[in-house]
C-alpha cells in the first residue's frame, strides 16, 4: 500500500520491540463499543486511475471559457518562474519556521514579502499573511475594536458583499456593531459616512476601487476619522494598487486585500491570500505571524518570527487572534511575482488591464440602454447598468460560450440590472468584440 | 544572503508585459494617482530564480529530513496530488462560475469534487454533513463553536462558556473566545480530561466541550463514554479537535462515539504539504443537529453527473470562505483519499501509531516518558534531568533532523512531543533514537556543546529579545 514502506518483518520486528503480538494490541484503548459501525469508502486505486479519474473531472469544467468575471479575483497572468519556484519542495514540504536556523530560507522569503507588501500598499508594517481578502477585513476590524476599546464599526456598502457577509458571520458572536452607510449609485457616500464616525466607532472601512469599480481619494475621510480616534481601514486591489493613490498617502491605519490577483490561479476560490499592513504605532494589537531580522550569536544577519505573546501558542485565549496555519506558500508566490514584474511590470498589467476596461466600456455603452452606474474614474472593472435584468442577461450570454461580467443583484437591493464588468491584460480584443456583439444581441 | 531589494538594480527588468499603448496618468485624474515611488525589486528573471532557489536551500523539509512534530503530522506529500491539483481544469476556474446557473454547467467536475469529497469525509468520520469552507484548522474550529452556539441560540438555551483541557492546542481556547464565549480550564489527571473535574466543571451554562481523542499527549481518552454522558445532560455539545485523526482512521469515527463536529487539518492527516506555514485546509463535520446552522453556499446533487450551488438555508450561520474554502488543497486531499481507499486510510492510522510506540520504546532509557502505556501516534517526553529540551532541539539539526515539537503540551515539563508518521521507514526511527542518545551522552560529557548547537545551519542561535526590541519587520 502505497506510502508506507514497512514490510512484513519490519512490521514484525517493530511489534516485538514494542512487546505486543498484532498492530490490534496497538488499538486496545478503543474496545469493540467504539470501533466504526460502518467504514464503507472505496477501494484505494492506483496512481494512474486516480489521475485518470481527476483528469476526467478537471475536463467537465471550462475554466478558458472567455469571462469578464472580477468582484475581488481576478484572471492576471502568471509567469511560470512563479510555479516552478514555489514548487520547490524545500519551500512547499517545509513546516512553520518554529526552529529558526533550518527555516531561513522561509523566514527570509517572509520578511522580504511583508516588505515588498508595505512598499506596494507604502504601510510601515506587515504580518505573514491570513486566509484571504474577507477574514483581513475581519482581523483589521477587531484590531481596532481592541485598540481603541470602542465597539462600533463604520462599514461602506460598496465594500465587496462576499467581504462584508463574512464579517457578518465572524462578528456574529463578538459585541460589536456594524453600522452600514448606503452607496449612492455605486459611489461611497462621504458626507454620509463622515456622519457616522463618533466617539463609539472604533473604525471605518472603505474599499478602492470599490466593489464598483469607483476609484476615490479617502484621505479627507481618513483625517475625519483619526480626529475622533477611529482608525481609518482600507481595501485594495494589489495591481491597481502600483498607480492608484496609496493608503500611506491617505493616512490609512491599516490596508488589506487579497493577494489573489499577485500571482494565485484562481483555483475556484482559494487558497488566496489575506494580506495586512498597518502603521507601527498598532504592531502590538497586530494579528498574525511576524518575522522580523536580528543576528545569531556569530553576529550574522538571520531572521526570525517575532513579538509571538501576540499569538494563539502563547497567549491562547488572550490572543490577538485564533490564526495558526496562515497562507505563507501564497506569500511566496505573490513576493516571486513582484520580484518577477518589479515596479515596471506591475504598473504595465495594471495599465493594459485599465486600456482593456475602457475598450468594453467603449463598446457597451454604445449599445442601447447601457450606461456605467457611476461616473467615478475606474481601473480594470465597473458597473454598468442594463435596460433588462443582468443575471437573466448573464445567463443568455453565457449558453453562447461567453460570460459576460458578474450580476450584482444577489447582494444589492435594486441593482437586479447592474453587471460587474471586469478586464485584465488578458483580455484580447476580440474578446471585447465578441462581448458588445454577444451582450448586444441578448439585451 | 542579501534580500531582494538589496539585489536590486534601477532599470533591471524580468517579466515586463509590453509597453501598454497609454499610461495610468492619461487614463486617470491627477488626484488619485500614487507618487509614492513602487520600491518593488528590479531584477532579471535569472536573479529572481537563482535567489529563491539559494534561499530554498536553507530550509529543512519532508523531503529532505526526518520532521517528527508532534501534532503536526508531517507525513511525506504525494507528488501526484501536486499533479491534480494544478490541472487547468480546477486551477484555472474562477469560482462564481460555480454559483451563474448557466455558467455552472462549465464548472460540474468542480462541484462534484466537492460534494465527493464531503460524502468521504462524511463516511470516514461518522457524521452527516460537512462544510469545506474553513481555510484552516484554527478557522475550522471557529467555525464549529459557531455552529455550536447557534444550535443553542436556535433552542433558545443560555450558554456562555466552553470547556477546554488544560492540554490543549491554543487555537481551541483562541477560537472559543472569538465565538463569544469564556474559556474555562479542565486539568487533566492521568494525562486525560478527568471526568469528576469536568463533573465540577460542567453548568448549565456550558455550550460544549473541545477535545482531541488520542489528546496532544498522545494517549486516548479513556474516559469518553463517560464524558459524552456527562455532557448530554446538559445538552453540552462535544467538539472533536481533529488535528490527531491520523491516529484513529478506520479504528474509531468521532461521529459514533458522540461527538457532535469535527475539524480535519487536511494538511496534517490528508498529506498536503504545510507550505512553511500554510495554506492548510480544516473542513468541519456535524451531526445531524446542526447542520441546518452549515454555512452557504452547498454544494447539491440534483441528478446523476448534475451538481449546484443552494444559498437557501436560512438558518446558516453565512460565509467562513468567500466561496467553497481552499479548493486547491481539497483536491490534494481528495485525491489522496481515492489513492488509499479505506484500507490505505486505516493502514496509515495503523503505521503511524506502530512508528510511535516503536520510537517511543527505543527512547525510553534516554528520555524520561511520563505516560508508559501504548501511546497512539505521537508521545511526549521530557528531557533528562538538567537538560533543556531547547538545547536537545537544536543539536537535533546538527544531524540533519527537525526537533519534535517542543514545550508543547504545556503541561510536561521540558517537552518534547515526537510524531513520525507512517510514512517514515524503521531505519530512520532508529538512527533517530540513536542521534538523541548521542546528543544526551555529548550533553552529559560536555554540557556546552549542546547550548553552542546548531553548528551546521546557515545561521546559528539567533537573538529573539533583540529582535522584538528592535523591530525590523521590513527591509
Amino acid at each position: 500500500m502505497p506510502f508506507v514502506p514497512h514490510t512484513p518483518a519490519d512490521t514484525r520486528h517493530m511489534l516485538d520491540v514494542i512487546g505486543v503480538k498484532t498492530l490490534d494490541d496497538l488499538f486496545a484503548d478503543i474496545t469493540p463499543d467504539l470501533r466504526p459501525r460502518s467504514f464503507n469508502l472505496p477501494e484505494g486505486q492506483s496512481e494512474m486511475d486516480v489521475c485518470a479519474h481527476m483528469e476526467a473531472l478537471s475536463a467537465r469544467n471550462a475554466p478558458h471559457m472567455v469571462h469578464f468575471l472580477g468582484a475581488g479575483f481576478y484572471n492576471h497572468y502568471v509567469p511560470k518562474a512563479v510555479d516552478a519556484l514555489s514548487s520547490r519542495s524545500e519551500f512547499y514540504t517545509a513546516y512553520t519556521p518554529y526552529q529558526p536556523e533550518s527555516s531561513q530560507g522561509t523566514l527570509q522569503a517572509i520578511f522580504e514579502y511583508q516588505t515588498a507588501v508595505c512598499r506596494l500598499f507604502d504601510m510601515e508594517c506587515a504580518n505573514a499573511s491570513v486566509y484571504d481578502g474577507g477574514s483581513a477585513i475581519f482581523e483589521a476590524m477587531m484590531m481596532a475594536v481592541r485598540h481603541t476599546q470602542r465597539r462600533v464599526l463604520v462599514v461602506d456598502e460598496s465594500v465587496n458583499p462576499i467581504w462584508r457577509t463574512m464579517l457578518d458571520t465572524y462578528t456574529g458572536n463578538v459585541d460589536v456593531e456594524i453600522r452600514t452607510i448606503a452607496h449612492v449609485q455605486g459611489r461611497p457616500d462621504m458626507a454620509a459616512l463622515k456622519a457616522a464616525i463618533d466617539s463609539s466607532c472604533a473604525a471605518v472601512l472603505v474599499q478602492n476601487p470599490n466593489f464598483f469599480g469607483a476609484i476615490e481619494d479617502y484621505t479627507e475621510l481618513f483625517a475625519h476619522a483619526r480626529a475622533q480616534k477611529t482608525l481609518g481601514v482600507i481595501s485594495v486591489y494589489p495591481v491597481m494598487q502600483a498607480v492608484l493613490k496609496t493608503p500611506g498617502e491617505m493616512g490609512a491605519d491599516v490596508a488589506v486585500a487579497d493577494g489573489q490577483a499577485l500571482g494565485m490561479p484562481l483555483s475556484f476560490g482559494g487558497p488566496y491570500l489575506g494580506i495586512m499592513t498597518c502603521r507601527k504605532e498598532f504592531i502590538r494589537q497586530f494579528p498574525g505571524r511576524i518575522v522580523g531580522r536580528t543576528t545569531d550569536m556569530d553576529g550574522k544577519t538571520g531572521y526570525v518570527l517575532t513579538l509571538q505573546a501576540r499569538e494563539q501558542h502563547i497567549r491562547r485565549a488572550k490572543a490577538t487572534s485564533n490564526i495558526c496555519s496562515n497562507q505563507a506558500l501564497c506569500a511566496l508566490r505573490s513576493l516571486v511575482y513582484m520580484s518577477l514584474l518589479g515596479p515596471q511590470g506591475l504598473t504595465s498589467v495594471a495599465e493594459q488591464s485599465m486600456i482593456m476596461a475602457r475598450q468594453a466600456m467603449a463598446g457597451l455603452t454604445a449599445l442601447p440602454g447601457v450606461a456605467l452606474l457611476h461616473d467615478a474614474p475606474y481601473g480594470n472593472e465597473v458597473a454598468l447598468t442594463l435596460p433588462c435584468k443582468a443575471a437573466a442577461l448573464v445567463d443568455k450570454v453565457s449558453a453562447k460560450g461567453l460570460i459576460p461580467g458578474y450580476p450584482v443583484g444577489k447582494y444589492y437591493a435594486g441593482l437586479d440590472n447592474v453587471l460587474l464588468v471586469a478586464c485584465t491584460e488578458q483580455t484580447r480584443p476580440e474578446h471585447v468584440t465578441e462581448l458588445v456583439t454577444l451582450v448586444g444581441g441578448a439585451l | 544572503m542579501k534580500t531582494v531589494f538589496a539585489q536590486s538594480v534601477e532599470g533591471r527588468t524580468a517579466c515586463v508585459p509590453a509597453k501598454p499603448a497609454k499610461s495610468a496618468a492619461q487614463m486617470l485624474p491627477a488626484s488619485l494617482l500614487r507618487r509614492t515611488k513602487l520600491g518593488l525589486p528590479e531584477l532579471s528573471e535569472l536573479d529572481v530564480v537563482r535567489h529563491f532557489t539559494l534561499l530554498s536551500k536553507k530550509n529543512f523539509a519532508v523531503d529532505s529530513n526526518f520532521y517528527p512534530l508532534g501534532s503536526c503530522t508531517m507525513k511525506y506529500n504525494p507528488k501526484f496530488t501536486e499533479y491534480i491539483a494544478a490541472l487547468p481544469g480546477f486551477s484555472a476556474l474562477h469560482p462564481l462560475m460555480g454559483e451563474l446557473p448557466k455558467a455552472s454547467e462549465h464548472a460540474q467536475g468542480a462541484l462534484e469534487c466537492i460534494w465527493e469529497m464531503e460524502r468521504l469525509l462524511c463516511e470516514i468520520t461518522g457524521m452527516d454533513a460537512y462544510t469545506m469552507q474553513p481555510m484552516a484548522g484554527a478557522n475550522g474550529e471557529f467555525t464549529g463553536v459557531m455552529l455550536i452556539a447557534a444550535y443553542h441560540k436556535d433552542k433558545g438555551n443560555v450558554k456562555t462558556k466552553i470547556l477546554c483541557p488544560d492540554s490543549a492546542h491554543g487555537t481551541n481556547p483562541a477560537s472559543a473566545v472569538l465565538a463569544g464565549y469564556e474559556v474555562v480550564n479542565i486539568p487533566s489527571k492521568d494525562g486525560m480530561v478527568d471526568p469528576e473535574a469536568l463533573e465540577a466543571a460542567l453548568t448549565d451554562d456550558v455550550a460544549a466541550l473541545m477535545m482531541t481523542c488520542p489528546n496532544t499527549l498522545g494517549l486516548f481518552e479513556t474516559h469518553l463514554t463517560t464524558i459524552v454522558e456527562k455532557l448530554r445532560r446538559v445538552d453540552a455539545l462535544l467538539y472533536y479537535d481533529g488535528a490527531n485523526m491520523n491516529a484513529i482512521m478506520g479504528k474509531l469515527r468521532v461521529g459514533d462515539v458522540g461527538f457532535d463536529v469535527v475539524h480535519w487539518n487536511l494538511h496534517k492527516t490528508l498529506a498536503t504539504p504545510h507550505g512553511g506555514g500554510g495554506p492548510g485546509s480544516g473542513p468541519v463535520g456535524v451531526c445531524s443537529r446542526l447542520t441546518p446552522f452549515l454555512p452557504v453556499g452547498r454544494v447539491v446533487k440534483k441528478a446523476e453527473g448534475c451538481f449546484e450551488l443552494d444559498y437557501n438555508y436560512p438558518k446558516s450561520i453565512g460565509y467562513i470562505a468567500p466561496f467553497y474554502g481552499n479548493f486547491g488543497v481539497m483536491l490534494k486531499a481528495y485525491a489522496y483519499v481515492l489513492r488509499l481507499g479505506g484500507a490505505g486510510l486505516t493502514r496509515a492510522s495503523e503505521y503511524a501509531v506502530l512508528n510511535a510506540n516503536y520510537l517511543k520504546k527505543l527512547l525510553e532509557n534516554v528520555l524520561t516518558i511520563p505516560y508508559g502505556r501504548i501511546c497512539a501516534h505521537e508521545f511526549v517526553a521530557s528531557a533528562p534531568e538538567g537538560m533543556r529540551a531547547l538545547d536537545i532541539a537544536k543539536a537535533l539539526l546538527d544531524r540533519g533532523y527537525h526537533a519534535p515539537t517542543i514545550y508543547f503540551p504545556l503541561i510536561v515539563k521540558e517537552c518534547l512531543m515526537a510524531e513520525p508518521t507512517e510514512t517514515e521507514s524503521k531505519e530512520m526511527m532508529d538512527a533517530f533514537a540513536a542521534a538523541i542518545a548521542d546528543i544526551v551522552e555529548q550533553g552529559r560529557a560536555s554540557p556546552q556543546s549542546l547550548l553552542d548547537a546548531p553548528v551546521t545551519t546557515p545561521v546559528r542561535r539567533l537573538d529573539e529579545t533583540a529582535a522584538a526590541r528592535a523591530m525590523i519587520l521590513t527591509d
